[in-house]
């Protein structure tokens, strides 16, 4: 086989996905789960990551489809407890590449505990969140990152409440890497998973995303391509901030990345006590 | 002189178990203490999870990757755990699950012992699925039946739950450990990777499951699968898939019961019980016996699956069947259902947070053991 970074897109898409057993996918036209996935998987190359060694973990949801796709070693949970999972596989086995795949209702509502605490532990897993603002596999309910006063099919006179900030949260709660990308930006988004996998410590990339079936239809977007245009029009690279004027700024979505700090890795130092104790240095 | 849950911590390590992630919880915590010491001096790992729902997926994640994995809690905890405790009957990996009974429902009585959740172990999670649940009755058996619910997960790939109360899991007694036990790995892939299917059933019942990371690379969900693992709705797929996961157990019901059997050749009021109620249980048949009544007694250390036929021939020569039970009549219900009115089943159940002593049951033997006697 030629190296991954040798394959044209398509051709490196072809290398990685299951193509004999499960499509077509699940995904509505004009979805930016798709996107993602190749920035996913162009990462996964672009750190000539050995694919047997990966583990793409998801919990439920739309995003949380995408192992089934993927040529890796691949775990589609329960909803809301990827991170868990993840973290019981990466301490069993440090060797091994996690990945974790999920979306904002599973990573945020349901699976917020395992998200903050993950932060926190600091053990060596990337997680991918593709933000879409709503629930879209049950049919577009409100999400806590749906935007007050934005509308949902559990919210049809706009939502009451104020959405998270799922960088500010990840950061706040101590994650060693932190980065937001947009479907919009695909190449961008690529280039931060990679160095979400690259990171030593808990990395966490948000995926500003679109639901044309739900989140778009039911908040008048005409299109998938006017949501994805929204996202170039309310997104700033982070390294533009400086010159910008506030009010400039104003309700813009940083992109980039948002955090990068050093602190321990779970991973390592459980392996060194395990080595203190058998030397006897403990 | 070892406590219950100390015991259980031995067995565990004794069976190769390498990884434990687990939440504080009263009575069980002794557990997670133990093990938080004990692993990493052996290469394991021990994880304090944020709650018990994320402690249970820890669990199935370390194994998916071929490490024995286990974790332990009481009630509240295990109420948490039932969700991810379906998804490892339904994906079959294999773990151990230890719930130490405390009195319920709820918050209950945290420093008390019940055995309220026989059904819950039975029947907690969602959907139709086979259950591996044993008993102890002792800090022995705390220590044999850790490591045979270990050995029982990894041969039939699936969560086995251990469920002590609390008294037998915070007693102490002197107790010999046996030196060397038998442990039971789980079987490899004997195919190269193209040929691998994680839910094969063709040659056997109970396929082969490879670690992630060795380069099988397959996929794993909680929906109904097909044997490569992918989600199906193919109704003949779906149905076999289901019954599987029953059929495994089945068939090797008789490997899996184990029941203790003292006086039961002649006996005319047969006193059968499970946990701490067995210890009282055997005291009072023995009693029983020497004041001249034809008592006997059963020892359920397999509460799950239950032993029928042996009740339906207890039935064909008792007169009566006493279950006594630290809750208001669960397992009795089996017995009922085993012996179909061809004896009188006698339940004695006590939930107050004490223990059944021998003299409860010693004074329902003597009352049934009477000509024309019944209660």
């Amino acid at each position: 086989m030629e190296t991954a970074r040798e394959l044209n897109p398509s051709e490196l898409m072809h290398e990685y996905l299951r193509q004999k057993k499960k499509f077509p996918h699940i995904w509505c036209s004009g979805c930016g789960i798709g996107t993602t996935m190749g920035a996913v998987i162009r990462a996964i190359a672009d750190c000539e990551l050995d694919r047997d060694r990966v583990v793409m973990v998801s919990g439920i949801g739309c995003s949380s489809r995408m192992p089934i796709y993927v040529d890796f070693n691949t775990l589609h949970t329960t909803h809301g407890r990827p991170i868990a999972f993840a973290t019981g596989i990466k301490l069993a086995r440090p060797e091994l590449e996690v990945i974790v795949i999920t979306g904002d209702g599973d990573a945020a509502a349901i699976g917020g505990n395992h998200l903050i605490h993950a932060c926190r532990r600091n053990i060596n897993l990337t997680v991918v969140c593709i933000n879409n603002s709503i629930y879209g596999m049950t049919g577009g309910q409100a999400s806590p990152t749906t935007p007050q006063g934005r509308v949902a099919s559990t919210a049809r006179y706009g939502d009451f409440e104020r959405a998270f900030d799922l960088c500010d949260l990840t950061a706040g709660a101590g994650a060693a890497f932190v980065a937001r990308g947009a479907v919009y930006y695909a190449r961008q988004l690529e280039k931060l998973v990679a160095q979400a996998i690259r990171k030593k410590g808990f990395a966490f990339v948000e995926v500003v995303s679109q639901c044309p079936t739900y989140y778009g239809r039911f908040n008048k977007f005409k299109s998938p391509v006017e949501m994805l245009y929204w996202q170039r029009d309310n997104t700033v690279n982070v390294k533009a901030v400086a010159k910008m004027k506030p009010e400039e700024l104003e309700g813009k979505l940083l992109t980039g990345v948002l955090a990068d700090r050093e602190y321990p890795e779970f991973t390592e130092l459980y392996d060194k006590l395990i080595a203190d104790l058998a030397a006897g240095r403990k | 002189m070892m406590q219950g849950n100390e015991a259980i911590t031995r067995g565990a390590l004794d069976a190769g178990v390498r990884f434990f992630a687990g939440y504080p919880i009263t009575p069980s915590t002794e557990i997670a203490e133990i093990m938080s010491v004990e692993l990493p001096k052996v290469g394991g790992k021990f994880l304090q999870m944020e709650d018990e729902i994320g402690s249970l997926a820890a669990v199935i994640g370390a194994s998916l990757t071929g490490v024995k994995a286990m974790t332990a809690t009481s009630g509240p905890g295990f109420s948490l755990m039932q969700e991810n405790l379906g998804y490892a009957y339904m994906t079959e990996v294999p773990c151990l699950v230890v719930n130490v009974m405390r009195g319920g429902p709820s918050t209950g009585l945290p420093t008390h012992p019940s055995q309220g959740d026989v059904m819950q172990a039975r029947w907690g999670t969602h959907g139709d699925h086979p259950a591996i649940v044993l008993a102890p009755s002792s800090v022995l058996d705390c220590y044999v039946l850790t490591v045979r619910a270990i050995n029982l997960a990894e041969r039939f790939r699936t969560p086995v739950i251990l469920l002590p109360d609390e008294v037998v899991a915070h007693m102490r007694e002197d107790v010999t450990l046996p030196k060397k036990v038998d442990v039971v790995d789980r079987e490899a892939p004997h195919v190269p990777p193209e040929w691998y299917y994680p839910y094969d059933d063709s040659t056997t019942d109970v396929g082969p499951l490879a670690p992630f990371g060795t380069g099988f690379r397959f996929h794993v969900t909680g929906l109904t699968h097909d044997r490569a693992g992918f989600a199906t709705t193919v109704p003949a797929e779906v149905d076999r898939a289901i019954r599987n996961l029953k059929r495994k157990m089945d068939r090797f019901r008789l490997d899996i019961i184990q029941v203790e059997r003292v006086h039961l050749t002649d006996a005319e009021v047969v006193v059968a019980a499970y946990g701490i109620c067995a210890r009282s249980a055997e005291a009072a048949v023995l009693q029983a016996r020497a004041q001249g009544y034809r008592a006997g007694f059963v020892n359920l250390k397999t509460i799950w699956p239950f032993c029928f036929k042996l009740m339906q021939r207890v039935a064909d020569t008792a007169k009566a069947i006493i279950v006594p039970e630290l809750n208001l009549g669960q397992l009795v219900r089996e017995f009922e259902r085993a012996v179909c009115g061809r004896t009188q089943v006698v339940p004695i159940s006590r939930v107050d947070g004490e223990a059944i002593t021998p003299r409860q049951i010693l004074d329902v033997i003597a009352e049934l053991a009477r000509p024309g006697g019944t209660t």
